[in-house]
């Protein structure tokens, strides 16, 4: 095992580093000049070198890559042109915040989607199973940042009961768990939660069908298991492929949060993408991006091996 | 002729139909899949003859008449924060929405089809370049990507269009990759190499309608992804720019209305939702359409 997973991490390197050029490169597809949003537009040729020089982007590429990467190592990803304070400790804050997002969301989306799914698999064809698939297509078709401002309109404008926007009390971007936080939680969670229910709900229902087609089921009734006994059967059979989806859906949910903390003004990585956009800050905007991707590649990678430790049947190579 | 024989004359009948027709006939069967393209057929047909509907100037707006609810005379879907008939912009705005919604699926369809059928058919070393490049992209989540895109090259309709097509070329190239290495490997495709045909035909003839199909379908399946995406980017800021009509732009533009006339503000969402539930549930029924075994 413990072979298996250094061999897994082997691989992952030169796809890290493949994605650390993808990150790089992005500013450079970029058209205008790097410093268009620092500089004042009657800037001397004199200070535009200067700064240039400052910056590193008067090297050529692959030596500014190199500079770059050998920095991002050490945790240093340079900094932000717009406010001055370094792109590490702002994204720092951000992947808290978004974190803790992503993971309420993911645990309702995977809570919904197994029971549902289960529900469906078990009694497929039914009309159970019809609402549940529906309500899995209908989640997975939603545009999450329409259904936002949907939620917004019935609890926050017409009930009145639950914030629009902020992370906390007075915009605070501090998180705790008390009540006046948890409540600021409960709109962008539920809403971002709704794609993984419908793609967990789809896996199960699948994985279900297919488990009870299989003879052991039979052999199992056959014995002489009760509903319950079976049921664990078909839930332990279904459980590593399930989460392995739950895992490389809370990938997704962590580097596709931008919508929704646009929607609901929630200060995390997609509010810092967002500023970092629209004021054209680089190095904001290479460093976010490469801190997702990287978290990404690295998730997809505990998935693979806690799916391998949990399933035997999946060969190790 | 006895009643054997002409038994047997109706089943050959029967069976000679092609693939193509079985599968039109079982797409015909299917209620669901009917509705659904009968709704997209007249949400495109209506943003496509839009300027012949006799509707108000979707880019004309009225101070005095801004944000009508629901249901005012004259105004069916209200008007929106500038005063401009919803009706008319929630159906000049399918013009754009479904443009740049489709358009980055089908430059992707053809784009990964060709590095994937490549890919599959020569093998080797050039699988591994075209492969392994496609994993770097798997790497990056596909909002991730098609913002980080987006975002660098700038805002514009052009540029949305560019990065989502970079966003659909990996998933496809992949499903093409995986469709053509195990047709090639089929009996059939020896038996043509031995009866002494090159690899252009042999691509062609027999690797094309065998692959296509499959592709085809998984590419419609990313349709409704795509609506979604080019309307979060125009949504963001990224995409179209006002005042055109567009369904992404509309809910941006209408966010700051929700106080004041919600319903009106929810409406270019819902117009979104409709067209990427149906593009799912046809696809959904395309696929079982086109599953022969069943």
């Amino acid at each position: 095992m413990l072979l298996y997973i250094l061999r897994r991490v082997l691989y992952m390197l030169p796809v890290a580093l493949a994605v650390s050029v993808v990150c790089f490169l992005l500013v450079h597809i970029a058209p205008g000049d790097p410093l268009v949003s620092v500089l004042p537009p009657d800037a001397s040729q004199q200070l535009q070198d200067q700064m240039r020089k400052e910056y590193g982007f008067d090297r050529p590429l692959p030596v500014q890559f190199a500079i770059w990467i050998g920095k991002a190592v050490q945790g240093d990803l340079g900094k932000s042109i717009a406010t001055g304070r370094t792109v590490t400790s702002e994204v720092t804050k951000a992947v808290g915040n978004t974190f803790i997002l992503a993971v309420v969301a993911t645990c309702i989306g995977f809570i919904l989607g197994s029971f549902f799914g289960f529900v469906a698999g078990y009694f497929r064809d039914s009309w159970i199973d019809k609402a549940a698939t529906t309500i899995a297509i209908a989640g997975v078709s939603v545009p999450h940042y329409w259904l936002g401002m949907v939620l917004v309109i019935v609890f926050s404008v017409w009930l009145g009961v639950l914030p629009a926007v902020g992370a906390g009390p007075g915009g605070s971007a501090d998180w705790a768990w008390d009540w006046a936080h948890i409540q600021h939680l409960i709109l962008p969670a539920t809403t971002m939660a709704v794609i993984p229910m419908g793609i967990v709900t789809r896996t199960v229902r699948a994985l279900v069908g297919d488990i009870l087609s299989q003879e052991f089921v039979d052999a199992l009734r056959a014995k002489g298991l009760t509903h319950g006994g079976v049921f664990l059967h078909v839930v332990k059979n279904a459980a590593p492929t399930s989460l392995a989806v739950m895992g490389v859906q809370l990938g997704y949910l962590l580097g596709g949060s931008i919508l929704i903390e646009t929607v609901f003004s929630w200060p995390g990585t997609g509010f810092l993408l967002n500023a970092a956009i629209f004021q054209r800050d680089l190095p904001l905007l290479q460093g976010t991006i490469l801190v997702l991707a990287l978290f990404f590649v690295g998730l997809n990678l505990v998935v693979d091996v806690v799916q391998t430790a949990l399933d035997p049947r999946i060969k190790r190579t | 002729m006895s009643a054997a024989d002409a038994a047997i004359a109706s089943a050959t009948q029967v069976v000679s139909r092609g693939y193509w027709a079985t599968v039109g006939r079982r797409l015909l069967r299917d209620p669901v899949t009917v509705t659904c393209v009968a709704i997209l057929l007249l949400i495109l047909l209506a943003a496509i003859f839009a300027p012949y509907l006799g509707l108000a100037d979707p880019y004309r707006g009225s101070m005095i008449r801004r944000l009508r609810p629901i249901g005012t005379a004259g105004y069916p879907f209200g008007t929106d924060e500038l005063g401009r008939d919803m009706l008319a912009r929630l159906i000049y705005g399918g013009r754009l929405s479904l443009f740049v919604g489709i358009l980055p699926v089908i430059n992707a369809f053809v784009i990964g089809s060709i590095f994937g059928i490549v890919a599959g058919y020569v093998g080797g070393r050039i699988n591994m370049a075209i492969m392994r490049t496609v994993d770097v992209f798997f790497a990056f989540p596909s909002v991730l990507l098609a913002i980080a895109i987006s975002g660098a090259l700038g805002a514009g309709i052009l540029n949305s269009l560019v990065s989502l097509t970079i966003v659909f070329i990996p998933p496809i190239t992949r499903v093409a990759e995986s469709v053509t290495t195990s047709v090639r490997n089929l009996d059939f495709v020896d038996a043509a190499r031995a009866s002494g045909a090159g690899n252009f035909t042999i691509i062609r003839v027999h690797i094309l309608g065998n692959v296509l199909g499959p592709i085809f379908v998984y590419a419609t399946s990313l349709i409704s992804v795509s609506m979604i995406l080019a309307s979060g980017l125009s949504f963001l800021g990224l995409g179209t720019k006002p005042p055109e009509p567009e369904w992404g732009l509309m809910l941006n533009t209408l966010r700051t209305a929700i106080y004041i006339n919600p319903w009106v503000a929810a409406l270019p969402g819902a117009m979104i939702f409709v067209v990427s539930i149906c593009f799912n549930l046809m696809s959904d029924g395309l696929r079982s359409a086109m599953d022969v075994r069943r």
